[in-house]
């Protein structure tokens, strides 16, 4: 099967927020690899966030087709796109990831709670979902009991953004899409951040999406893809 | 379930508000089912008041004076009814049984009333229940007196006690029958209805106090004493209204019929079943009103619920876009949301039944003491279920209103975070 070494492929995309106004999104292809680490790069206001949403399928657009582990994301329907985003896709957002109300364990098995593959995946290599996320947290530097103690809404914002990964790789999924998770670190953690992150990327075999308008970040990655080049390509 | 959990630990982390909020609605509750308990039983107790009586007839006045002043106690009234009319209407074939009244006097503010032995035979009240004694027994002596619940709980009477009438129904009295006073020979079990209010003497023992009073006032230096008094002539030349019970029901409106057109003084004859309901109907408004200000209350809660959902809704739609990226569904938000007021208001029901059962409780003793109604304290009755049902029904479309938007957020947001 070819397209198990294709992750994403996007071909003649159109996408408008409104439709009669300009299109946010416009190029011919985008095509990520099993195993990639892809740094988007964008400016805000160029369509990064957009594209992540149509990554996830929980946008679909006007025009051409995204497919993501060969699945053709605007043929699954809405019930099918929210399904294969839990069972296949993990998320990291800017900031304020988690949910003030649970623990800092309970954050990280919510993706499992939605989805079975997730929740049989995660229980396949480790004896119940609380071991494997102290697995994870323990592989980015989490495990101290002290810190899992306390509310979420205490730790540093390095350590939430932490907790968000490990809670984006619970379960093996295919895809992690990062977005600007290290904009609120400072300078000096965010290549720690990167370097944990892409460890524990490369060690499951999943594929890193990141996107951010940090240029220095750049060198970290495999490839980089620039939004802006990418959108004016298809005039 | 996912969502139940993440509902309450949601509502947890929200606790002052949500608990705020629960509140609302547990007073409202309470105070729902208390103005529906109040309601319910203020009518039953009203409607059993008198039961087992096919007619009342008095002087002719109206329906609902007559029940007044001959039921419940309130007010005068307007003419007598002679001894002879009453004897004739008595000794008809129809009529099983009897029982003469005669009020007009006082004491300390509860009503006295003149009848006879019969009374305590045929009088019934809520479910045909018969009058039944607490202490003592019927009144055989011309200067024995017997009393209901509430005017020896009042005035800490027993039995043997001495006491004095007083001329005129007025709760102060200028002319005592200082004279002839009485004693008590029987105190009646409490029953919920005017009786507990009343002293009840003979008729006879109406006319010795009265033997030297000519036109309802005393006449001067024409006194005469209470053992005098006993070997006079006693029969009453009037009375103010009497009780009949027929053989056949049968009988009831052709009599009922008969004695409104009776030729030798002007009577009327009534239901009381029916003048009870109409009464009821007329004092009936303030109680529905009660109703209705209670039900609204309840909508104000619930207003209440829906303003803290959707002031919240605005700082939640970052938690809701955390939920999506993790996969939730929205029909799944939706549901978070629905079952979040959907517990507000099951534990704001919960909690307000405990407090009306604490207030019933509470408040029960000093409730049937002032105003003579007896609360239940017993399960809740299937209407109090049903108002609960269209409660738990009005939380959930109230809920409903902020989980559309919810939903609707969740389909726009999708996962980016807007703040």
């Amino acid at each position: 099967m070819s397209s198990s070494e294709t992750i994403v492929a996007i071909k003649d995309l159109e996408f408008r927020w409104v439709p009669d106004g300009l299109p946010v999104l416009a190029f011919e292809h985008l095509h990520i690899t099993r195993g990639e680490r892809v740094f988007i790069k964008g400016a805000s206001g160029s369509g990064k966030s957009t594209l992540l949403s149509l990554l996830g399928g929980v946008i679909t657009p006007q025009r051409g087709s995204v497919e993501v582990l060969g699945e053709s994301l605007h043929t699954l329907g809405g019930a099918g796109r929210d399904r294969f985003r839990a069972d296949h896709i993990g998320f990291v957002f800017q900031m304020f990831n988690l949910l003030p109300y649970l623990s800092t364990i309970d954050n990280v098995i919510l993706p499992c709670r939605f989805s079975r593959r997730r929740r049989e995946r995660a229980l396949s290599r480790d004896a119940n979902l609380e071991t494997a996320a102290l697995r994870l947290l323990d592989h980015l530097d989490l495990a101290d009991p002290a810190a899992l103690a306390r509310p979420v809404t205490e730790l540093s914002v390095g350590q939430q953004q932490r907790v968000a990964v490990a809670r984006a790789l619970i379960g093996a999924p295919e895809l992690v899409v990062a977005d600007e998770p290290t904009s609120a670190l400072d300078w000096d953690r965010r290549e720690a951040f990167l370097q944990l992150l892409e460890r524990e990327c490369e060690e499951q075999g999943i594929t890193l999406i990141f996107v951010s308008h940090d240029p220095s970040l750049e060198p970290l990655f495999d490839r980089t893809v620039a939004l802006a080049e990418l959108n004016r390509n298809c005039h | 379930m996912p969502i139940f959990s993440l509902t309450i630990k949601s509502l947890w982390n929200r606790r002052y508000t949500a608990f705020l909020t629960l509140l609302s609605i547990a007073l409202s509750v309470t105070l729902l089912l208390g103005v529906e308990r109040v309601r319910t039983e203020a009518r039953s107790s009203f409607a059993n008041t008198l039961s087992g009586t096919d007619l009342v007839v008095g002087a002719r006045s109206g329906p609902i004076q007559l029940l007044l002043y001959s039921v419940f106690r309130i007010g005068n009234a307007t003419n007598n009814i002679s001894w002879q009319s009453y004897r004739e209407i008595a000794d008809r074939p129809e009529v099983a049984w009897s029982v003469p009244l005669s009020l007009g006097d006082s004491h300390k503010g509860f009503r006295v009333l003149g009848t006879n032995q019969d009374y305590f035979k045929h009088y019934r009240y809520g479910n045909k229940q018969p009058l039944a004694f607490a202490e003592g027994a019927v009144f055989t002596d011309l200067y024995d007196a017997v009393i209901g619940a509430e005017v020896a709980r009042k005035l800490h009477y027993r039995l043997g006690q001495e006491i004095v009438l007083a001329h005129g129904a007025g709760a102060v009295s200028f002319v005592q029958h200082a004279d002839k006073p009485f004693h008590i020979v029987g105190i009646l079990k409490r029953t919920g209805t005017p009786i507990d209010q009343t002293v009840h003497v003979s008729l006879q023992a109406i006319e010795a106090i009265h033997v030297d009073y000519r036109d309802g006032a005393p006449l001067p230096g024409h006194h005469i004493s209470a053992e005098q008094a006993r070997s006079m002539d006693l029969e009453p030349k009037a009375i103010t209204a009497f009780l009949v019970g027929l053989h056949s029901k049968v009988a009831t409106f052709r009599l009922q019929r008969w004695i409104n057109e009776y030729p030798e003084e002007p009577l009327l004859a009534i239901l009381p079943g029916v003048a009870l309901q109409e009464l009821w109907d007329m004092i009936g408004v303030g109680e529905r009103a009660l109703l209705a200000v209670s039900t609204m209350v309840l909508l104000v809660g619930l207003t209440g619920m829906l303003t803290v959902l959707l002031a919240s809704l605005n700082e939640r739609r970052r938690e809701l876009a955390i939920l999506r990226s993790v996969g939730a569904r929205p029909w799944q938000l939706f549901l978070l949301m629905v079952s979040e007021a959907s517990c507000l208001t099951a534990l704001g029901a919960v909690f307000g039944i405990g407090l009306l059962y604490l207030v019933l409780l509470i408040a029960r003793p000093f409730i049937e003491s002032q105003f003579g109604l007896q609360l239940g304290v017993g399960m809740l009755t299937p209407h109090e279920l049903n108002l609960l049902v269209l409660l738990m029904g009005g939380g959930l479309l109230i809920g409903a209103i902020p989980a559309w938007r919810a939903y609707r957020y969740s389909l726009a947001d999708g996962m980016s975070i807007r703040v």
